[in-house]
């Protein structure tokens, strides 16, 4: 009846997991009380569920970011705890078959689901509005992008209460991850959770995509984007090249798993070396897909805040492609000890050197651009700072990496988990609360406060050197990763040193929440009445705060690069004379129907709950065909309702 | 998929250059001072080389190390010096508010790192040619060969040439390159001895090569450096390396071990999993290696109960 599904798959017996969901569960149900009590249910379905809006679905892309962040952080201080203690025969407080499955589960999480989302977020928030549209090209397929992402991200988090996550590591390989050696669903969790949410990735980049190239603003040639839009071009070319390799890789996993074939096992001809060539061939691009847009962050934002334009800006555009093209072309440096042979080994070792140049290149056009500027230090450009510092060590590492005999050394010790962290913690995360402070007065009306943001970012900054340092040590130590315990006194110290760090990390994520808890209580104090509160050079900044859900009353006319800062320089008034009717998408329910049915046929192929998978699939196919032939038309907001809104946000100027 | 090749065979015996040196360079401390000093002497981990691949892939690490500070230490000067200066109080800094193209300097920041990485390319590419895992040592001493199997969760060693085989205890004679030759009994791992030098991987069905020698008597240690389950933390073995006449002992002493390994005792060694403490068989069946290789994952772990296997049978396989 229930498939693989029994009483032992709920984990009664483990305290740490029931008290995790205990408390998650009480959470879920005072967030849902506290939504019944204030009766906001309707306005949550009709602004927020249903909302087609880009900067609502760049919004909600965040807050899952935010939330998963909490998860896959409560993963990686269990580890490090775990480290601390366990050593000289003291087994800690997670057996293997626990600690195996929060690893996996802090990759996948981490990596899918908190800087995936926060970096689409942030380009599907700022996107549509620096290139003058009125939305994303196909606003619906964007919501149900979200909702796909979102279904993924509930999986993982299914599988803390109902059986297990995957014991292998994040990215599965086989054949640990076939059904000889992981006969249990964790990879089945980890697998249909990303098939979903993979598929919301993919149409997520066809999405911007062509909203970048066919939605820009009336005089917007190519060389007149602001240069986080190029970098979100890149990126989401690089999502409809790599992620179908994703999907392919997987469903080749699933086919092996499910119907006893034999792509990646030890017997009968299977190649499991295959499955990481391809999962490479996706993971690697997959590290410029994230890293991309935050560097278009940290352009905007140390050009905003210099008060200059970009230094080189034809470079950083040449720099931003060159690594398009090259990040598919190094995905063999995971593996230089496969035994490839010299000039396998070599060819990848020196390409993925050859992507250090237009990188070094972005980082001396930044140094150029604060040169001769007048460089206010808000959060955004602290953030700015600490990644430059740190993700230049962390390029550094990397480069030396890239030696293959350098790596027969490093590969897989701390030291490759400390190089990884240092540009992933040091360019995504970083550059996503950037982007978070840089543009929260767009999006909510008022700035986030400054001395918290502030701290915030000394914790992270302090926090990631004290947590990783010690890993580079370690990894020439020898110590190597996914250890549950260790024997070795001389590596105890550093190992305590990195659970400090993670513990001043963890101040800087709650200060996070309260930072934002502050700033909505005393929104009053920080709200921005211009619409440009940081002086901003690209056209969100012409728009008033928060951005209305037209984006612009009237569509502006572009003429050259930093498009607002030239209109401003102008002279030119910020209020058009005259208001025209708007047409705007309606809301649809469509993205969150389908994705309630891909979870509910994901847990059923999961547990091999045929008659619960079957239909579900189908719902979830058939709801979204049936969407296709929507009768009503769009919405057309008169001129007289864009003339209000435009008033109501920005008294002054009116 | 490319796959282990035969490159040795390209790097003849006799011919003039010397494919991999016995003898340890002297290391190239200058970048490596700061790193030395945080690990408080350095008598451990991969810093401290024991054999002469260890030491040649340690210099390239300081070297290539050393080129990219040349760049990365005056960029973070820069950095925090413009971000200091350029700060909005500093009345005593020039603005350029509109600067932002400079040819000479779009130039040198072009040419800059393309050096740099050109020095490194060149490198990469003679110290992955020399430091190739498959290319023999060159020493006048005969070479010892050992095949390795990585099991669920111990090692393997079978010493072909002399007809005996140990678990998770690596006896070496110092000063002789040791040739190994790879598989695994089960799923991937990566074979790594931090103080001997780089590792390699251990797969089911295939056979990878490693050559590494250690300069003197010691005691070094070996683990899995590839995630491997969940015994994979015990997964480490002791590596004995000791003069000629202290390697005849230890071979003396196992040919007077009680037990033998042939298949049936493989078999029951690669099914029982969990780690296990040091075993010496006095015999191996012969070709017992190319069994475990041309079989790939025979065994496979055993299913929980009342799972039904849904893996049909193995078929032979012939080694790539």
């Amino acid at each position: 009846m229930f498939g693989k599904l029994t009483l032992s798959a709920f984990p009664l017996d483990q305290p740490i997991i029931m008290g995790t969901i205990a408390v998650l569960i009480i959470g879920i149900a005072g967030v849902l009380g506290l939504i019944t009590v204030l009766r906001r249910w309707k306005w949550l379905w009709v602004e927020w569920i249903t909302t087609v809006d880009h900067k609502r679905v760049g919004i909600m892309y965040i807050l899952l970011a935010l939330v998963m962040l909490l998860r896959g952080f409560s993963d990686a201080i269990m580890m490090r705890m775990q480290l601390a203690l366990a050593h000289g025969g003291h087994p800690g407080f997670l057996p293997p078959e626990h600690y195996d499955q929060v690893f996996s589960a802090h990759g996948t999480i981490m990596i899918f689901f908190v800087a995936m989302p926060f970096v689409v977020g942030l380009m599907n928030f700022a996107v549509p509005l620096q290139i003058g549209a009125r939305d994303v090209a196909f606003p619906v397929m964007n919501s149900l992008s979200f909702w796909l992402t979102a279904a993924g991200a509930l999986l993982p988090n299914i599988a803390l209460g109902v059986g297990e996550f995957a014991r292998t590591g994040w990215l599965v390989y086989p054949p640990l991850s076939e059904l000889p050696y992981s006969p249990g669903v964790g990879v089945d969790y980890y697998l249909v959770a990303l098939q979903i949410s993979g598929i919301g990735t993919l149409l997520s980049g066809i999405n911007l995509v062509t909203t970048i190239l066919k939605c820009r603003a009336p005089g917007m040639t190519l060389m007149m984007m602001p240069v986080f839009t190029w970098c979100a071009l890149a990126a989401n070319m690089m999502i409809v090249a790599a992620f179908p390799i994703l999907t392919g890789t997987f469903a080749m996993l699933m086919l092996d798993r499910y119907l006893g074939m034999h792509f990646f096992t030890n017997d009968a001809g299977g190649a499991p070396m295959m499955f990481l060539n391809l999962i490479w061939s996706w993971g690697h691009p997959e590290v410029y897909i994230l890293v991309l847009p935050c560097f278009g962050v940290f352009s905007e934002v140390i050009s905003t805040f210099s008060g200059k334009p970009l230094f080189g800006y034809r470079s950083m555009v040449v720099a931003t492609m060159v690594i398009t093209l090259l990040a598919f072309v190094t995905w063999l440096h995971h593996f230089f000890t496969m035994g490839s042979g010299a000039d396998v080994n070599a060819f990848f070792g020196i390409a993925t050197m050859i992507i250090a140049i237009p990188t070094g290149v972005k980082v001396f056009n930044w140094l150029f651009t604060m040169y001769g500027g007048q460089i206010r230090f808000e959060t955004p450009v602290l953030w700015t700072i600490g990644f430059m510092i740190t993700f230049v060590i962390g390029g550094m590492t990397g480069v030396l990496m890239a030696v293959p005999p350098n790596d027969f050394l490093l590969h897989n010790s701390l030291f490759l988990i400390a190089h990884f962290h240092n540009v992933i913690i040091g360019a995504v995360i970083f550059g996503s609360f950037a982007g978070l402070n840089y543009w929260w007065p767009k999006a909510f009306g008022f700035t986030l406060h400054s001395g918290l943001g502030k701290a915030i970012f000394w914790c992270w900054f302090v926090g990631f050197w004290l947590a990783f340092m010690p890993l580079y040590i370690l990894g020439f130590l020898g110590m190597t990763r996914r250890m549950n315990h260790t024997d070795n006194p001389l590596w105890v110290p550093y190992l305590v040193a990195a659970a400090i760090g993670a513990c001043i990390i963890m101040t800087g994520i709650l200060l996070q929440f309260v930072q934002i808890a502050v700033s909505i209580r005393q929104r009053r104090y920080h709200r921005d009445m211009t619409g440009d509160p940081w002086g901003g050079r690209t056209l969100e900044w012409s728009v008033p705060s928060p951005a209305p859900s037209y984006n612009f009353a009237r569509i502006p006319q572009v003429t050259g690069l930093d498009a607002w800062w030239t209109q401003k320089a102008a002279g030119r008034t910020v209020t058009p004379p005259a208001f025209e009717a708007i047409e705007t998408p309606r809301n649809s329910p469509i993205g969150f129907i389908t994705a309630f049915f891909a979870v509910v046929g994901g847990f059923g192929v999961i547990w091999h709950i045929w008659w619960l998978a079957v239909p579900a699939v189908i719902a979830a196919l058939a709801a979204l065909v049936t969407s296709s032939w929507r009768p009503r038309g769009e919405l057309i907001l008169s001129a007289d309702t864009v003339a209000r809104t435009e008033r109501s946000l920005r008294p002054r100027s009116a | 998929m490319a796959f282990p090749s035969t490159a040795q065979q390209a790097c003849s015996p006799s011919g003039p250059p010397s494919p991999k040196r016995m003898s340890p360079r002297v290391p190239f401390r200058l970048s490596g001072a700061a790193a030395l000093l945080a690990l408080g002497g350095c008598r451990e981990g991969v810093l401290a080389p024991r054999g002469p691949v260890g030491s040649a892939e340690v210099q390239l690490l300081y070297e290539t190390a050393a080129a990219m500070l040349i760049v990365v230490v005056p960029v973070l000067a820069l950095t925090l010096i413009y971000a200091w200066w350029f700060r909005a109080s500093n009345t005593r800094a020039v603005r350029r508010p509109n600067w932002d193209y400079s040819g000479r300097i779009e130039f040198s920041i072009w040419v800059i790192p393309i050096l740099v990485i050109l020095f490194l390319g060149t490198l990469t590419w003679t110290g992955a040619h020399d430091l190739d895992p498959y290319r023999p040592l060159r020493s006048a001493r005969r070479p010892v060969t050992v095949q390795v199997v990585s099991l669920d969760w111990k090692w393997l060693f079978i010493y072909p040439e002399l007809g005996i085989a140990s678990v998770n205890e690596l006896a070496l004679p110092s000063g002789t390159p040791v040739n190994f030759q790879l598989t695994s009994g089960t799923v991937m791992n990566s074979f790594f001895i931090p103080q001997l030098g780089g590792q390699i991987y251990t797969m089911a069905g295939m056979q990878t090569r490693l050559s590494l020698a250690a300069d003197k008597p010691g005691t070094y240690d070996g683990l899995s450096a590839q995630f491997s389950g969940d015994g994979f933390s015990d997964m480490h073995f002791k590596v004995l390396a000791s003069d000629q006449a202290g390697f005849d002992r230890w071979v003396a002493q196992a040919r007077q071990a009680p037990m033998t390994l042939d298949t049936t005792a493989y078999a029951a060694l690669a099914l029982a999993r969990g780690t296990t403490a040091v075993i010496h068989y006095r015999s191996v069946a012969p070709d017992l290696f190319r069994t475990i290789l041309a079989e790939g994952a025979e065994h496979p772990a055993p299913q929980p109960p009342g799972a039904t296997p849904t893996v049909p049978p193995p078929m032979p396989m012939s080694p790539m």
